[in-house]
């Protein structure tokens, strides 16, 4: 799933003091998952701006409510005919949902209250961490199901590195080394020969480098 | 345009002349003598000579040891430097390294994407914009500082430059808006895009002269001189933020194969001319594409033969 | 054990400190308490295993998200106290008081008027 992490109070209040009618946006999605954009965290952020706003004498109106997903227009029109009344909505979902309500709504003023991090799991709560960078090509078969494109800090294809050490990253001791996982992953399942074969420059047209990208499914579409 | 460096460009500039410059591509290959011929053939008729690095995203000789090559002709190279391939390391690492050899003049790029050249399925880096790269080189030059906060004593002498597309439609103030942006992050000269549609170049100009930006950058006007009636179609159509009008692809049209390349370089002549009086030019930037030899002839034909010497 | 201790104090009781949200907190500060602690029991003793210790995060959390909007991260705190400990939840409820008391109103009641400020500080 998507993970993010709330901004910091300061940022968003740099961003909405001026505002008198507010409207935070939680999502029901990802960011519930994380706990850093749904329901609950949008009752707190709006109950902190209330709490600014009137300590210091300000007569604001700050709402919430949560979609149940920003990413799709048929719940952001859950919004259509309350949003008008708002100066300006402060949405919680990902990168992908506060682009998807400021498109939808394309005179108001949207701003973020996440940081949106990456494609990762939940190891336990709190503690998130990245498994996939939607290179668009996947290449799991091949390394043991285990990304070296997400998982090595050098996005290596025939990896480690002489940095990794003792199973860890170069970067930093408590991240493993990518390519030591897949190492061991290859000799579980009996695959190590995969591993001495090396890999050719990766074509990197499906992923970010190709540009912003677009997938159309013609067997999908009418 | 403050900063002054030891750039004959500049020098040239300063002094009220119009400055001509124009561009050797490196080969696609170890080639070092192209890179000396093709210089040679221009190196009495310009007052600096861009080298292109891996222009069109076509993998080729490095604008760096290209221009340390031009460097020690004793001629004035430009080092065109695009942000595609390379990170902030690597590309302070060459601006001091090109420093190094004394190489007084930088063009700011950020460069085409990969998808238009020779190695498509590449990764790209991006790291820093063609601003972001001006506000590099402009802060190792007059702070000593790199990105990352050393200080060091011997600066990168750079006359920063960048590019500038006013035909990239269709609002022509946003190009003014992001050129003003670029000014400043420290850009001092612009060879602009290619100009073949002159009404959008002086629309343009009057809006940048109306801001006073004309004072801030010298703009040097991009020519490219048409080899053929199926090179103007080709700009016309296939090279993304070239406007080529259509009288002019009929004008090219409307001569016999044998003379259509006289045509284009007489295109090329009458443009310059009617550019001259542009208020705000400041000088050309010839770039004959793969026709390095006609060079020459279009800067005599236009009056600025021979060039203007400075004083040591 | 008759035990006295302010009578400002209003007393919610929970099932465990761990029922007890940031957003419980924040609406009380909204409603012009002027401060508010959460008590719960000993770490290492809830009987939901870990609800104290979540407790002792939100609140650390709500302390942060004081500071940040302007009325301080010290009229909030929490404490660990077993059931035999009467004598010392009277002691915490008297300092947090007069903590409390040094503090004045919460800036939520000066906005709301339910406070005025004294005539000195008006001056100022």
């Amino acid at each position: 799933m998507i993970k993010a992490i709330p901004k910091p109070m300061e940022e968003i209040i740099n961003y909405v003091q001026d505002c008198t009618k507010l409207l935070i946006a939680g999502c029901d999605g990802c960011v519930t998952v994380c706990e850093a954009g749904g329901l609950k965290e949008a009752k707190v952020l709006a109950a902190a701006l209330r709490l600014y706003f009137t300590q210091g004498g300000r007569q604001a109106q700050v709402d919430e409510t949560s979609l149940t997903r920003q990413c799709e227009k048929e719940y952001l029109a859950q919004l259509s005919d309350r949003i008008d009344q708002y100066d300006a909505v402060v949405s919680l979902a990902c990168g992908v949902g506060i682009q998807h309500l400021a498109e939808i709504y394309d005179k108001k003023v949207v701003y973020p209250g996440v940081d949106t991090c990456f494609l990762g799991v939940n190891e336990e709560r709190g503690l998130y961490s990245e498994r996939c960078q939607a290179c668009g090509r996947c290449i799991l078969a091949e390394t043991g199901g285990v990304c070296p494109i997400a998982r090595c800090s050098k996005r290596m294809l025939n990896g480690p590195c002489g940095g990794s050490e003792g199973g860890k990253c170069e970067v930093s001791k408590d991240t493993p080394c990518g390519w030591e996982l897949i190492y061991e992953r290859l000799k579980t399942l009996g695959q190590l020969d995969r591993f001495e074969t090396p890999t050719v420059p990766k074509d990197w047209t499906t992923s970010r480098d190709g540009g912003p990208r677009k997938i159309v499914r013609e067997d999908l579409r009418i | 345009m403050s900063a002054e460096t030891p750039s004959k460009l500049q020098k040239m500039i300063n002094a009220g002349h119009l400055a001509v410059t124009s561009e050797v591509g490196p080969p696609r290959s170890a080639d070092g003598a192209v890179i000396e011929h093709k210089a040679n053939l221009i190196k009495d008729y310009v007052d600096a000579i861009n080298v292109t690095d891996n222009q069109t995203s076509v993998c080729r000789l490095c604008s760096l040891a290209a221009c340390i090559r031009i460097k020690q002709m004793g001629l004035e190279p430009v080092l065109q430097m695009v942000t595609r391939d390379r990170n902030r390391i690597a590309m302070q690492s060459d601006i001091l390294g090109a420093a190094s050899f004394g190489i007084n003049n930088i063009l700011c790029l950020t460069g085409d994407h990969q998808h238009f050249g020779d190695h498509s399925s590449c990764a790209n880096v991006f790291d820093l914009d063609s601003t972001q790269l001006a506000l590099t080189v402009r802060m190792m030059r007059d702070e000593g500082k790199l990105l990352g906060g050393h200080e060091f004593g011997v600066k990168p002498q750079m006359y920063i430059g960048a590019a500038a597309n006013p035909f990239a439609g269709p609002n022509v103030g946003l190009r003014v808006a992001r050129l003003a942006k670029k000014v400043a992050a420290g850009v001092q000269f612009v060879q602009t895009q290619c100009i073949y549609n002159m009404d959008t170049f002086k629309t343009f100009m009057k809006m940048m002269v109306d801001r006073g930006l004309h004072e801030k950058v010298a703009i040097l006007a991009g020519i490219t001189p048409m080899k053929n009636v199926g090179m103007a179609k080709y700009m016309k159509n296939r090279v993304p933020g070239i406007d080529v009008p259509d009288a002019i692809v009929q004008r090219m049209a409307g001569v016999p194969k044998e003379k259509q390349a006289e045509e284009g370089i007489n295109l090329a002549i009458e443009q310059m001319e009617e550019l001259k009086g542009v208020e705000g030019v400041r000088g050309f930037h010839i770039m004959a594409i793969e026709w390095e030899e006609k060079v020459p002839e279009m800067v005599q034909r236009i009056g600025l033969y021979p060039r203007p010497q400075l004083a040591a | 054990m008759r035990l006295q201790y302010p009578t400002n104090v209003r007393i919610i009781e929970v099932p465990c400190t761990g029922k007890v949200d940031i957003i419980h907190l924040l609406l009380a500060f909204e409603q012009g308490a002027d401060g508010v602690i959460v008590v719960g029991c000993m770490e290492g003793d809830c009987h939901y295993m870990a609800g104290n210790l979540y407790a002792k995060k939100r609140v650390q959390r709500v302390k942060e998200i004081l500071d940040r909007v302007g009325l301080g991260g010290e009229r909030v705190g929490m404490y660990n106290l077993s059931s035999g400990m009467g004598g010392r939840f009277a002691e915490i409820v008297r300092e947090m008081t007069n903590k409390i008391m040094e503090l004045g109103p919460s800036p939520i009641r000066f906005a709301k008027g339910t406070a005025v400020r004294a005539a000195g500080e008006v001056a100022a």
